[in-house]
C-alpha cells in the first residue's frame, strides 16, 4: 500500500487526456437516439405499428362489400359510426395505437426495470433533458411510421374501393387532414406511453395504464349518468383523439382541431406529472 | 475528491446513513468498509445525486454532482446494482454514455480494451458473466477520464486475475493523482489496496483512519517470534515504529516490522529462532470487533462469537 503512493505527481490533478464536453440537450438527444436504435423492442414495435396500419387498412378496402355496415373495430367511442374510405384505411389504428404506446412505455419504464436509469441519470444529472429527448424521439419516429402506414393503407385502399360509392381521393375535403390527424394522434400516443412509463416506472404498470385509459375508460364511462356521460365523453383521451382523424364531424364529437388539442392536453398533463416525479424522487 | 458533511438518509423511519462525514482525497485509495446493510451503497448513490440526502450534503470536487457541466469527467462510478440494458451491446451502452459528453468514439474503444472486453464488445450485455458485467461497469466508470473514481464492490464476481487487475488499476489511478473510493466488506482484501479507511456500521462512522494506523492501533499485523535469546532479539528489533511485547522470556509479539525483516535481523546477528508467525487473520477480527455491535444482519450464533 505504500509502494503505490510514492511517485505521485506534485500537482495531484489527473492528467486530462480525454476531451470531454459539457452535457447539452443536443448531446442528450444523440445519446437517446443511440439507445433507441440499439434495442430490439424499438424495431419490433415500429415495424409492427407500420404493418398493422398498412395491412389492416389495405385489407379493409379490398374486403369492403358495399353493404353499408358500420365500423366494428376501434375504441368504443369510434365503433359504430358510418363507414367511409378513411375509416376503412385506418382499420388498424387502434391496434397500432397500443403498439406505439407500448413502445413509448418501454422506452422509459424499461430503463427502470433494467437499471439503465442509473447510468442515464449519472450522465445527465439534470434529469429532465432525458425525458424531453425520449418524448421527442418516440413521438417523431411514430409520426413518420404512422404517416407512412396511414397513407399507404389509404392509397392501396383507393385501388380496392375503385368504383364503390364511398371512394374518395386524397384531394377530397378532410381526407388529408384525417390521415395526418391519425399520424399525429399515434405520435401523441407514443409520447403518452413515454410519460406513463416514466411516471409508473414499471413496464407492466405503464402498459396496463395505457390500455385502461385508451380502451377501457371510454367503455367504463357509460356507467355514468346520461347527462354526465354526454358532457364528458368527448373529452376522454381516445375520444378526443378520435375526433382528429374522423373524416366527418358529428355533433357528439369535438372538432378535429379541438380533439387533437384536448388529447395533447392529456398527454402534456401526464408528461408534467412524469417530469415532476423524475426530478423529485430517488431512483 | 469527495466530501460528505453530516450526510443522512432515512427511508421511512429507518435511518440508513446517519450524520456521516468523511473526505476522499486525491492521490489515495480510500477503502469504504462496513458490514452488509451498513449504508455504503446508499452513500454512493447520494454522491451521484441518484438518491437525495434527507439531511447534510455531499460534494464532488467542491460541488454537488448535478452542479457539474460534465459530471462524468468529475467522477466515474461503478454501482452495486446492474445499470445496463441487457438487450444492448457493451459498445452501444458505452457509446450512448459517451455521446452525452461529446466524448470521441476512440475513447470508447480505449476503455473497452482497458477492461479487456474487445472480444465481447458487440454482444448483448444480458449474456455477460458476472465478471464481464463488472468489467463493463468499470469501463463505463473510466469513460470520462474522471478525477475521482468510485467503485462499489468492484471485485465482486471477479476471478483472481480480475482481482489483481483491479488492484493494479486502482493503484495506477491513485498514482495519477485521482481520488479513489472503493467499498468492500472484506478488511483483509481492502487493506491490500487502500491507503485510507472509512469504516461505517449502521450508517454511522466508526473509524476514519489510515490503513497503517488501523493496523498499528488494533495491534494486528503483528508477528509472533520465539527464540531462546528473546531478550537479545528484543534489543535488536527496537526502533521508533516498532513495539515489542513479550509474555515470557522466549516469546515476543512484534508489531511494526514484517516477518521477513525480523528473520533477516535475527540471521544477521546469529539469533536462533524457532517460531516466526505473522498474525494476519487478526485484521479481519479487528474489523469484526469494531463493527460487531453495528451489525444490521446478525447471523444466529454458530460458534458463540456472534452471540457475545
Ligand atoms: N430504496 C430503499 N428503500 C428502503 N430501504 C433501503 C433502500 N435502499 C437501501 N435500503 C436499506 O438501507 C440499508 C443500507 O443499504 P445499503 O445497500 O446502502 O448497504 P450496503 O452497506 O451497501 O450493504 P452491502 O454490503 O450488503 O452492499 C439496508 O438496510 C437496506 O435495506
Ligand atoms: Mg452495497
Amino acid at each position: 500500500m505504500s509502494a503505490m503512493t510514492i511517485d505521485r505527481p506534485a500537482g495531484g490533478a489527473a492528467p486530462a487526456r480525454t476531451a470531454v464536453k459539457p452535457v447539452r440537450f443536443h448531446r442528450v438527444l444523440l445519446s437517446e437516439t443511440t439507445k433507441f436504435r440499439t434495442i430490439r423492442s424499438t424495431w419490433i414495435c415500429l415495424t409492427l405499428g407500420l404493418v398493422l396500419l398498412g395491412l389492416f387498412g389495405s385489407i379493409g378496402a379490398f374486403t369492403y362489400d358495399g353493404g353499408g355496415a358500420g365500423v366494428t373495430d376501434g375504441p368504443p367511442g369510434i365503433a359504430g359510426r358510418p363507414l367511409d374510405a378513411v375509416s376503412l384505411a385506418l382499420m388498424g389504428l387502434s391496434f397500432a395505437s397500443l403498439v406505439v404506446g407500448v413502445f413509448g412505455v418501454l422506452s422509459t419504464a424499461g430503463e427502470y426495470s433494467t437499471g439503465t436509469i442509473r447510468s442515464t441519470l449519472a450522465a445527465v444529472p439534470k434529469r429532465l433533458p432525458v425525458l424531453w429527448a425520449k418524448a421527442i424521439l418516440a413521438g417523431g419516429a411514430v409520426l413518420v411510421i404512422a404517416a407512412a402506414g396511414a397513407f399507404t393503407a389509404f392509397l392501396i385502399g383507393t385501388v380496392g374501393l375503385d368504383g364503390e360509392a364511398i371512394a374518395v381521393s386524397l384531394g377530397d375535403e378532410g381526407v388529408l387532414r384525417s390521415l395526418l390527424g391519425a399520424a399525429l394522434y399515434l405520435a401523441l400516443v407514443a409520447v403518452f406511453g413515454v410519460a406513463l412509463g416514466a411516471l409508473l416506472r414499471s413496464p407492466a404498470g405503464g402498459i396496463a395504464a395505457l390500455v385502461s385509459i385508451l380502451l377501457i375508460l371510454p367503455g367504463l364511462a357509460m356507467l355514468l349518468p346520461d347527462s354526465w356521460y354526454d358532457t364528458l365523453n368527448p373529452y376522454f383521451p381516445s375520444n378526443a383523439g378520435g375526433a382528429a382523424y374522423a373524416l366527418t364531424e358529428t355533433a357528439d364529437r369535438l372538432s378535429p382541431g379541438e380533439g387533437i388539442a384536448v388529447f395533447a392536453g392529456w398527454v402534456a398533463l401526464t408528461l408534467a406529472a412524469a417530469a415532476f416525479r423524475l426530478k423529485r424522487t430517488d431512483v | 475528491m469527495i466530501e460528505a458533511r453530516e450526510l443522512t438518509k432515512r427511508y421511512g423511519d429507518k435511518t440508513v446513513v446517519d450524520g456521516l462525514s468523511f473526505t476522499v482525497k486525491p492521490g489515495e485509495v480510500t477503502g469504504f468498509l462496513g458490514p452488509n446493510g451498513a449504508g455504503k451503497s446508499t452513500t454512493m448513490r447520494m454522491v451521484l445525486g441518484l438518491d437525495a440526502p434527507t439531511a447534510g450534503s455531499v460534494t464532488v470536487n467542491g460541488r454537488s454532482y448535478a452542479g457539474h457541466g460534465a459530471p462524468l469527467h468529475e467522477i466515474g462510478a461503478l454501482l452495486e446494482a446492474k445499470s445496463v440494458h441487457p438487450g444492448r451491446s457493451a459498445e452501444a451502452h458505452l457509446t450512448a454514455l459517451a455521446q452525452t459528453h461529446g466524448i470521441a468514439r476512440g475513447r470508447v474503444d480505449e476503455v473497452i480494451e482497458l477492461a479487456g472486453l474487445q472480444s465481447v464488445a458487440g454482444k448483448r450485455v444480458g449474456a455477460f458473466s458476472l465478471g464481464m458485467g463488472q468489467r463493463l461497469g468499470i469501463a463505463a466508470a473510466l469513460l470520462g477520464d474522471p478525477e475521482t473514481v468510485m467503485l462499489d464492490e468492484p471485485v465482486n464476481g471477479l476471478d483472481p486475475e480480475g482481482v489483481l487487475w483491479i488492484r493494479n488499476l486502482l493503484a495506477k489511478l491513485a498514482a495519477e493523482g485521482r481520488a479513489v473510493l472503493l467499498s468492500s466488506h472484506l478488511m483483509s482484501e481492502t487493506a491490500q489496496i487502500a491507503d485510507h479507511l472509512v469504516i461505517i456500521g449502521r450508517g454511522r462512522l466508526l473509524a476514519d483512519t489510515t490503513v497503517e494506523a488501523f493496523v498499528r492501533e488494533t495491534g494486528t499485523g503483528a508477528v509472533r517470534v520465539a527464540s531462546d535469546e528473546a531478550g537479545r532479539l528484543r534489543a535488536l528489533l527496537a526502533g521508533p515504529d516498532v513495539t515489542v511485547s513479550g509474555s515470557n522470556d522466549t516469546e515476543l509479539l512484534v508489531s511494526g516490522l514484517g516477518a521477513r525483516e525480523i528473520g533477516r535481523v535475527a540471521l544477521e546477528h546469529g539469533v536462533p529462532l524457532h517460531e516466526l508467525t505473522p498474525l494476519g487473520a487478526s485484521l479481519e477480527e479487528a474489523f469484526m470487533d469494531l463493527t460487531t455491535d453495528e451489525l444490521e444482519y446478525r447471523s444466529a450464533p454458530a460458534d458463540g462469537r456472534s452471540a457475545r
